[in-house]
């Protein structure tokens, strides 16, 4: 079975199906076996560190939250205060300065902090110390059977950026110009999960860490290779964060599962809804760094 | 098909009863009524005192195997054998006894005209491989994304195709597969509990990978479990709670130290074996990668564990601090073939013989005990009933009780 073909497990979890009464039922009691908490554990099944994360929350993330970007946020009561929920926000900049701030926002402006889970792309996690890191901050691995566990499973909050590299490279001339969300893989995690869609839109983050160009050191063999030319420190831009309104987690249950053009559609949708509000807010705001 | 049906396992046979998997679910089946019979095979004498179980010593190759599952009608076959450590079996040999074996136990079970009817096989986590694409935690419905890699892992799949056919082609057959995590506290050297026993746990610089635990109390209870209901397919058994190393090195009281290189441990190892020390390719896999389990799918079938990896790892820490006291103690148990048939046939025996407690399980009603002296009466009295609802040891009870009795005096 594992050796006749190596992609076969793969496909067999991307290719969505309907699922029927009994997987439903099932779902539900597997759902009930999650494991108890233990308190003496400062460390999550995910790897992520409560020690870590909070000595960060109280220093790095207290000053850069508050004294650097200054950040505004919008619409924290879309933010659903139980139950899985998908965050979809845009992406850019060579630092992740802007899933840390979605992330303390969440925490900072409810009166019941909830913690975020950061999808991250997945090779990340086989880089040496960065994919520690990135695991003990909470970022996880953007399997889809990652997604399903935290949304439906846990009932926690899931950070996307479905713009994913591409976004990250995108230069100071191309900003808030939202790049193509790919096969809207991420929607298919929300339906399965029947989890809300909750689309962010962040302004400031773009700025952060200016891409002005790139050089091409090793010629044309990698795309890697290019190094950007970027600002060394991130620049104290000022950042507003507006949480839009659920996607309507009705209209997602309708949606036909076998069809990668009505998944694909509703990804544009979100990206347009995105874009909308990122440049509405890029123009209201008075200066990129006031 | 997750709803766990009793099923009519009433003979029962144990492959690899020398091991101390296959000794303690010996020793875990006999007091249950409704197994008739329980029958251990092996290679080489067993190193449990078993009370009902008839030992057959059997050769490599198993030939009298369809004979005595023929003549003894056993209807459920459960086969321990698996080598899922390099440090159990030397390379080579480990894939014989894996990959061979397995194939000549499953050819005994399905003859035409055999009365085995299920097959519990204790598999690996091993399985499932290790790779920077996996989900944070196994499904059963997971399929590893490459093709099997190393020496255990392509074992366990093939093992495990093999298994499979043995339900596959038989109407009216199950095939129970366990993918166990790795095991702790085992009484077996594997080489994830000597990574452990060394002064400082060995890390790759730049990894903290997640690890997970079963606890050799919890892997005899779901091979009993599945021998007892009716679970076909594959299941995770591993505790729950997925750790860091750091965080198991914490709780081992002992320094991770990032002694691997991030690029090239594979390489490095190689060098250590070449030294002598064989160093798995395995563990350096799971030293960079990491796995996690998902293990709900036995938990929904009614198995409820008893540890946690955490509480594994406890386990494991209390005894490697007290083996230096212990390895002085009484001495080990001895299969004398002659006093055993005298215990089972002899009309002359009038009460039989209780078999004594083994291994590290006595240790853990002192723990207990230790442990109960400085609780309030509340709670000792709570830990009282707890205790008589669930293993009742009668040592454990009679000092919860004196401790009750004292904490009640001065009033």
């Amino acid at each position: 079975m594992a050796d006749s073909d190596p992609d076969e497990g793969r496909t067999l979890e991307l290719v969505p199906t309907a699922p029927t009464r009994e997987d439903r039922a099932l779902a539900e009691q597997l759902r009930e076996q999650l494991p108890g908490l233990e308190p003496e554990r400062r460390t999550t099944d995910w790897g992520r560190s409560e020690r870590l994360e909070g000595l960060l929350d109280r220093t790095l993330y207290e000053f850069l939250y508050h004294y650097w970007f200054r950040v505004d946020v919008e619409g924290i009561e879309n933010v659903p205060s139980d139950g899985g929920a998908l965050l979809v926000a845009n992406r850019a900049g060579a630092l992740p300065a802007d899933s840390l701030m979605i992330a303390r926002a969440v925490r900072e402006e409810r009166a019941d902090p909830r913690p975020v889970h950061v999808a991250t792309t997945q090779h990340r996690s086989g880089v040496p110390a960065l994919g520690a890191l990135v695991m003990k901050l909470g970022g996880v691995p953007a399997h889809p059977a990652n997604l399903h566990r935290l949304l439906f499973d846990e009932d926690q909050l899931v950070l996307v950026f479905p713009e994913g590299a591409a976004g990250a490279r995108k230069s100071i001339a191309e900003r808030y110009r939202l790049r193509d969300f790919g096969d809207g893989e991420f929607v298919l995690s929300a339906v399965r999960a029947r989890a809300p869609i909750i689309p962010v839109a962040v302004v400031g983050g773009e700025e952060v860490v200016p891409i002005l160009g790139r050089v091409g050191l090793l010629g044309p063999l990698t795309s890697f290779a290019r190094v950007p030319i970027a600002s060394p420190l991130p620049l104290p831009a000022k950042f507003k964060i507006r949480f839009l309104e659920p996607v309507a987690s009705a209209s997602l249950a309708d949606l036909p599962w076998e069809d990668p053009g009505a998944v694909r559609a509703l990804a544009g949708d979100i990206r347009a809804l995105i874009q909308e509000n990122l440049l509405e807010m890029v123009a209201q705001r008075s200066s990129t760094w006031l | 098909m997750v709803d766990p049906r009793p099923t009519t396992s009433r003979r029962v046979l144990i492959t690899g009863i020398s091991s101390p998997v296959g000794g303690q679910l010996a020793q875990r089946l006999e007091p249950d009524p409704q197994v008739e019979t329980i029958i251990g095979v092996d290679t080489s004498d067993p190193q449990h005192q078993l009370e009902r179980t008839e030992f057959v010593r059997v050769d490599a190759e198993r030939v009298q195997l369809r004979r005595i599952l023929s003549a003894a009608a056993i209807d459920t076959v459960v086969d321990t054998r698996l080598v899922c450590d390099p440090f159990g079996a030397g390379g080579r040999s480990a894939t014989k006894i894996n990959v061979a074996g397995t194939a000549e136990v499953v050819a005994a079970c399905a003859e035409s005209g055999s009365t085995v009817r299920k097959l519990v096989f204790k598999s690996s986590a091993h399985w499932y491989g290790f790779s920077s694409d996996d989900p944070a935690f196994f499904s059963e419905a997971t399929t590893p994304r490459r093709a099997p890699g190393s020496g255990i892992e392509g074992d366990a799949v093939r093992a495990e195709e093999i298994v499979r056919q043995f339900a596959v082609r038989g109407s009216g057959r199950m095939a129970t597969m366990l993918r166990l995590a790795d095991v702790l506290c085992g009484g077996e050297r594997t080489s994830h509990t000597t990574l452990f026993s060394l002064p400082v746990v060995p890390a790759i610089l730049g990894f903290d990978p997640r690890w997970q635990f079963i606890h050799q109390h919890d892997v005899v209870g779901a091979l009993a479990h599945a021998t007892l209901h009716a679970l076909p397919g594959s299941y995770n058994a591993a505790a729950d709670g997925v750790l860091v190393l750091s965080e198991i090195a914490s709780l081992l009281g002992k320094p991770a130290l990032p002694l691997l290189p991030p690029f090239g441990a594979g390489f490095a190892a190689d060098q250590l074996r070449r030294v002598g020390l064989p160093v798995p390719v395995d563990l350096v896999r799971q030293l960079r990668f990491g796995r996690g389990l998902d293990n709900r799918r036995l938990k929904a079938a009614g198995y409820v564990y008893r540890y946690t990896s955490r509480e594994a790892v406890l386990k494991l820490r209390a005894q490697q601090r007290l083996r230096p006291l212990l390895e002085s103690g009484s001495g080990a148990y001895r299969y004398e073939p002659e006093v055993e048939a005298f215990l089972r046939r002899s009309p002359s025996v009038q009460a039989p013989a209780r078999p004594l407690p083994t291994g590290f399980d006595d240790l853990a009603a002192d723990e207990l005990i230790g442990i109960a002296s400085s609780l309030e009466p509340s709670a000792l009295a709570e830990l009282r009933r707890h205790e008589a609802a669930t293993r009742s040891r009668r040592e454990v009870l009679v000092a919860l009780d004196g401790m009750l009795q004292r904490a009640q005096k001065p009033q």
